[in-house]
């Protein structure tokens, strides 16, 4: 049998389980580690320009792979610069592992220098975490945490590691666990066959069927089984931010997004549903609006493979505990079985009623203004049309150019669309983006940003030059915090307290200060050559500075505590 | 309604940080709490009373079973069940108080397991409502220092929480 240090089997760990790269930033509690890295070279390291940029890269890579991405930090304010990144990972059960340098056991407690509690800070937002307390439990524990963050419903685990259990000078036998058994941990496996038949009763007995699919379908690789399966039915599709490309959005059935800036039909089908299929949801105050008002005639049909989810918010008359991809799987299979269908002529009354929504007010209509001065959503729409053939990713930050990218792009496949949904990160896109780009070197890989967001993870334009990162930066650059300001504007009288930065810089000439490629585009005429060009500057990371409209808001917005048909569809129309 | 809430747990440390976290991170709230390891000292077992309508006591559960260190939850006062509570109160006894604590505390079953010239400690096992129906017996005034375990419980019958 093989003998490691601590140190060693930390490094061999992460390559037995199949990690390629590491994402992290070295210190005190690390150096052990570090040096275990240098001598190897099964797992590559990246270094970033700060912790939290680690965790968003290893988050985008995870959302894109559907594998655990994996951060390595030293203690104290390296360990505290991933929480923001953790609790990222963590609302939208995107699997990570996050390993953290800590003091020497034995000064564990006495605010030793870089001493910080990271299990206790990181509690409320990890899946698991693991303070290990020996050498000889590293692989063990190692094995346990990507189990953990990638079954079930995925999340991000802490490993925090004492410094002097990786000493080098400490050698033990290593071997990596094959199976992990855990009595504690059983996620289901199956949904229950008993409640699938209730469901699917509903769903052939169903007149003003929707179906309101999510993040669990993208994460839970149940993309193919939903297509087949509302194809089939021919039911109205809306989706969530986060289960945007979940299903084709460019098919006649998707009604896109729903909730607080979705679309009216999607809303309004929503809203005078007599049955909701939901799969992979959470009922999210950003989708329900008021949660008295709720679709008042729904049945509601919940699956999701985490039973906490169903009925915490909008009671579900039919819950159905399992993996989404197994569920419909199985549901699919019945409805052959069956042979039955629902109801053709109802189905039919409620097509025409949905297409009158879809065609009365638009899905997600604008005014095109005085084609001079560049609508962000109008660059949305050349963005799509640019890179829609091509293999591409879009990643976003949070803001009003985030909501413009989830309403005017069609995400066809899933884990193309790459955002922070449910803690609504500034900062995210960009070091996503990244993590994307690292491992599909091959694809486009476009982050769509505000100068607000962009600058709160600019520095990793370094980390983008020293290992050749050529992604395009969609900088929707408004030059006010467009989303507080459009707030402030609706419900603030116009008092727009610091949602504007008079001091922005010349971002063409920063980013050429990092050796890449700046644009700046001010016309809509320069718009789509301009694109074109960046994108055809396939190993250039280009920076595109796009002037656009500050005076835009994001329409369609619920009305705060209404119903999800209350809604502002432009600054002076409301339904 | 109040319930009980019974669950048992991996004996690891964290593990009890994690359930204290939760019911914190979520606003829910604890009325009692109290936890030991069980025969099998890898396993401890945890009671902890709280107030809630059903949904939200379903939904702590939920979110209890959760937690990886959890094994299993259940909630006791969905069936029949025996809870216990142990308490230890000094109260005042000096003088003609002697004689009426010594009687309360038989009338209540309790044992008095310490005594000095003026204060007698009292040992109380039962329900809550008899601890408390204890305390307003003695009253106020001659209690000075009150210790209570939280409640425990245990299903009725056949029905047991194990591995
Ligand atoms: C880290 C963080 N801080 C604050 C916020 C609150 N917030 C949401 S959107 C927004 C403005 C974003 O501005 P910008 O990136 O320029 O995008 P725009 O809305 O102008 O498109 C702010 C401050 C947030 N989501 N994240
Ligand atoms: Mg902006």
């Amino acid at each position: 049998m093989e003998h490691l240090s601590g140190a060693e089997m930390v490094v061999r760990s992460l390559a037995d389980e199949g990690v390629e790269y590491i994402y992290g930033y070295p210190g005190g509690a690390l150096l052990h580690v570090y040096d275990a890295i240098f001598r190897q070279d099964a797992v590559t390291h990246i270094l970033v320009r700060h912790e939290q940029a680690a965790t968003h890269m290893a988050d985008g890579y995870a959302r894109a792979s559907g594998k655990p991405g994996v951060v390595l930090v030293t203690s104290g304010p390296g360990a505290t610069n991933t929480i923001t990144g953790i609790a990222t990972a963590y609302m939208d059960s995107i699997p990570m592992v996050v390993l953290s340098g800590q003091v020497p056991s034995d000064f564990i407690g006495t605010d030793m220098f870089q001493e910080t509690d990271m299990v206790g800070i990181s509690r409320p937002i990890v899946k698991h975490s693991f303070l290990v307390k020996r050498a000889e439990d590293i692989p063990a524990t190692i094995k346990k945490a990507f189990h953990i963050a990638q079954t079930g419903r995925p999340g991000p685990v802490v490993i925090d590691i004492p410094k002097d259990i990786t000493n080098p000078g400490e050698k033990f036998e290593y071997s990596y666990p094959k199976k992990v058994k855990m009595r504690s941990y059983n996620p289901a496996t199956r949904g229950h066959s008993g409640q699938i038949r209730k469901a699917l009763e509903l769903l052939y007995a169903a007149k003003r069927p929707i179906v309101y699919s999510g993040g669990g379908v993208v994460i839970g690789g149940a993309s193919e089984q939903l297509t087949e399966l509302t194809k089939s039915l021919n039911f109205p599709i809306t989706n969530t931010l986060m289960g945007l490309g979940g299903f084709p959005g460019s098919d006649p059935r998707f009604l896109g997004m729903l909730g607080m800036h979705g679309s009216y039909p999607a809303n309004l089908a929503m809203h005078h549903a007599d049955v909701i299929l939901a799969v992979g949801v959470r009922f999210d105050d950003r989708v329900t609006n008021g949660i008295g008002k709720f679709c008042p005639s729904a049945k509601v049909i919940h699956i999701d493979i985490d039973p906490a989810s169903i009925s915490k918010n909008i009671l579900a008359d039919i819950p159905i505990v399992g993996p989404v991809d197994s569920v419909l799987k199985d549901m699919l299979k019945l409805i052959k079985e069956d042979k039955r269908a629902p109801d053709v002529d109802a189905i039919a009354n409620w097509w025409k009623q949905v297409e009158e929504w879809r065609s009365s007010k638009g899905v997600f209509p604008y005014d095109a203004g005085d084609g001079v001065v560049i609508k962000p959503q109008k660059a949305i729409e050349v963005l799509y049309e640019v890179t829609k053939d091509m293999d591409t990713y879009i990643t976003s930050d949070v803001g009003q150019h985030q909501m413009f990218a989830s309403q005017y792009y069609k995400f066809d496949k899933p884990r193309r669309w790459i955002n922070s949904g449910g803690l609504g990160t500034m900062g995210f896109g960009f070091p996503a983006a990244n993590g994307v780009k690292l491992h599909y070197p091959d694809a486009q890989v476009a982050c769509v940003t505000g100068e607000g967001s962009i600058q709160m993870n600019i520095q990793e334009l370094s980390t983008c030059m020293q290992y050749d990162l050529p992604v395009k930066i969609i900088n929707l650059n408004n030059r006010v915090l467009g989303m507080v300001r459009q707030w402030q504007e609706m419900q603030y009288e116009g008092r727009f307290s610091h949602s504007y930065m008079d001091s922005l810089p010349d971002f063409k000439k920063l980013v050429e200060s990092y050796g890449h490629v700046g644009m700046r585009v001010e016309k809509l005429e320069d718009l789509k050559p301009a694109m074109e060009a960046a994108f055809a500057m396939k190993d250039r990371l280009v920076f595109m500075d796009i002037a656009v409209d500050a005076s835009e808001h994001v329409y369609p917005m619920h009305i705060k505590d209404g119903s999800m048909r209350d809604m502002w569809l432009s600054k002076t129309e409301r339904t | 309604m109040r319930h009980i809430i019974s669950v048992l747990m991996e004996n690891e440390p964290g593990a009890l940080a994690r359930i204290v976290g939760l019911f914190a991170q979520r606003n829910y709230n604890i009325e009692s709490l109290n936890v030991a390891p069980t025969e099998d000292p890898t396993l401890s077992r945890l009671t902890l009373t709280t107030i809630g309508e059903d949904r939200k006591v379903e939904q702590i559960t939920k979110q209890l079973n959760k937690l990886v260190d959890i094994v299993k939850v259940v909630d006791l006062t969905e069936g029949a069940h025996v809870e216990r509570e142990l308490m230890l109160v000094k109260v005042k006894a000096s003088g003609s108080q002697r004689e009426e604590v010594k009687r309360t505390t038989d009338i209540f079953r309790g044992q008095i397991v310490d005594l000095t010239g003026s204060i007698y400690t009292v040992q109380l096992a039962g329900d809550s409502g008899k601890l408390d129906a204890f305390l307003q017996a003695v009253g106020s005034v001659t209690i000075v220092e009150v210790v209570r375990t939280g409640v425990s419980g245990i299903a009725r019958g056949e029905k047991v929480l194990s591995l």
